[in-house]
């Protein structure tokens, strides 16, 4: 029989959802590897990245540590920090590995979100008299948003990829079929396991790239041209004339 | 914002894509088998190709065969440390390599993995059975390289275990740990409820089992009959009087065409080599860090077959 439609069968078999290793309980377990670590890195990248974009200083470190931190294997990382930190401390060592591997796109997005920002705006934020902490929130933080998220969403699909190798340190995740089936010789088994950390890989990046969009601020989107549907273009043509009537008829 | 010819790209890109997914799905080989190489017999030398897994225990037991030879005026090859079965069976079955230092579950389940026997002698000719043209297992020896359920003697004292069925008396359910795909081998947790009555949990350690062993947090493990812990750390391996476990005897695996050339030689080594000698090897390699050359040399005077 093909491949394919064996590992279809395996996915779609009613053991998939018994015992230790039900797909549903990889699932969650994947999940909760992601999200912990994505979060963490935000919390350390998205803060230091904005710090870079604000100030402009500390570019070019910013870009070097996050270039040599893309290099660095994760599956080799992750076995290192085991050995390092001990069998009671799996799930530790394979967070800081995800965490590491999330930082760099993390970082870039809050960064190049904030460089992107036509200085011309900042100043005239400045000149309406907004404190420094205003122009950081109201205007960067807002206008940064896209590229933000464009980060996040780099990031998310990297650690969705990597979480795979969690199963090598008996923390479940979709890794596991794969782990267990190639000595077992069931490629069956290896090939639905792949084949699931891909969909789950492409609805995340679906999901992220909506949230993209919606990120943009309502003003950016609308003085898009095109960004309007015709018939709300065409209400607001007709709008604007009605608009100066009244103006010009109260003057005289 | 699609462009007339945004569109046609996407389309054709679509149809490439979905003509490429359905092609893949017609193909009827299993593009994971083994290549079937026919005809590849060895150029007729007279020289003994010998290969090793890359695990410090099959190697020494390699190095053995290949002094052996050597004492015997046959010229050696030593082909040591190739790697897992997918990466040198294929080489074995074409003749490139003349001998190899085996186990005869393991390879059997490499082989058949339905086959429900598990004492050494039924494995042994079952694998026989199992083994393709071109190939012949030679004389089985005792010593083993097998999976155990083995648990620390603290523990064994403490809840009076010396059988897999005593561990159905501990109070709080067990945990074994072991490498992953023993969850679903036929001697892993699912058959010791079968044949014993015994509940186990389990966690999938791998290469931290043994760690993770000593360190509680489980309390049972499969620790490989052979491993040098068996002498430097306080663990015990339960009896298992049912045959459980896939007896995984050491057995060379010879080309058919070589098999009478190196027999006699080889079948004297694996007479002599006993159920406790690889412990004793491995810990000379680990403990004492002693070359595979020396230790092997050691174990051949000592056991005068050189």
């Amino acid at each position: 029989m093909n491949v394919f439609a064996e590992a279809f069968a395996w996915l779609f078999s009613p053991e998939r959802l018994e015992g230790q290793y039900a797909l549903p309980v990889l699932l969650g377990q994947h999940l909760f590897y992601t999200v912990i670590s994505v979060l963490i890195a935000a919390v350390i990248a998205v803060p230091v990245g904005w710090l870079i974009g604000h100030t402009g200083r500390g570019r070019e470190v910013a870009v070097a540590i996050s270039g040599a931190a893309r290099a660095v294997p994760s599956f080799g990382l992750m076995v290192l920090l085991v050995l390092l930190l001990g069998v009671l401390r799996v799930p530790e060592a394979a967070t800081i590995t995800f965490v590491l591997l999330a930082i760099p796109s993390l970082l870039a997005g809050a960064y190049t979100g904030l460089e992107a920002i036509d200085r011309r705006v900042i100043d005239a934020a400045r000149a309406t008299g907004m404190t420094e902490w205003q122009i950081f929130w109201k205007v960067e933080v807002p206008l940064g948003m896209p590229l933000l998220v464009g980060g996040l969403r780099a990031a998310t699909l990297q650690v969705i990829a990597t979480v795979t190798i969690a199963a090598y340190v008996n923390l479940g995740g979709l890794g596991w079929p794969i782990i267990q089936g190639i000595p077992l010789r069931r490629f069956d088994q290896v090939l639905g396991g792949a084949i699931l950390v891909a969909v789950l890989a492409l609805v995340a990046d679906m999901l992220l790239a909506l949230a993209q969009r919606a990120a943009v601020p309502g003003g950016i989107r609308a003085a898009k041209p095109g960004s309007r549907t015709p018939r709300a273009a065409r209400r607001a043509a007709a709008i604007e004339p009605a608009a100066a009537e009244p103006a010009t008829a109260s003057t005289t | 914002m699609f462009t007339a010819r945004k569109s046609r790209l996407a389309l054709i890109g679509g149809i490439g894509l979905a003509a490429s997914l359905v092609l893949a799905g017609c193909a009827s080989s299993n593009p994971l088998d083994a290549p079937t190489d026919e005809g590849g017999e060895s150029a007729g030398s007279d020289t003994i190709v010998i290969g090793s897994q890359a695990y410090y225990s099959n190697e020494i037991i390699a190095e053995i065969y290949a002094q052996a030879l050597e004492n015997a005026d046959i010229t050696v090859e030593r082909e040591f440390n190739i790697g897992q079965r997918d990466a040198y069976m294929p080489d074995l079955e074409s003749g490139a390599i003349d001998l190899f230092p085996e186990y005869t579950g393991n390879l059997l389940e490499f082989y058949d993995d339905s086959a429900d026997v598990t004492s050494p002698e039924d494995v042994y000719t079952a694998l026989q059975d199992a083994l393709p043209e071109g190939l012949t297992a030679l004389d089985y020896a005792e010593a083993s390289d097998q999976d155990t359920y083995t648990v620390t003697k603290e523990f064994a004292e403490a809840n009076d275990l010396t059988t897999i069925a005593d561990l159905a008396n501990v109070s709080e359910k067990p945990t074994i740990g072991a490498a992953p795909e023993f969850e679903q081998r036929p001697y892993g947790p699912a058959g010791a409820k079968e044949l014993y009555g015994v509940d186990l949990g389990f966690s999938a350690t791998g290469d931290t089992t043994l760690e993770a062993l000593l360190a509680g947090e489980i309390q049972v493990a499969d620790i490989y009959s052979a491993d040098p812990a068996f002498e430097t750390e306080e663990i015990v391996a339960l009896e298992d009087p049912e045959n459980l476990i896939l007896a995984s005897n050491v057995v060379p695996i010879a080309s058919s065409d070589v098999a009478d050339e190196v027999a006699d030689v080889i079948n004297a080594v694996s007479a002599a080599l006993g159920a406790d000698d690889l412990v004793a090897l491995g810990v000379q390699s680990t403990v004492d860090e002693k070359s595979p050359e020396d230790i092997a040399k050691q174990w051949l005077e000592d056991n005068d077959l050189l």
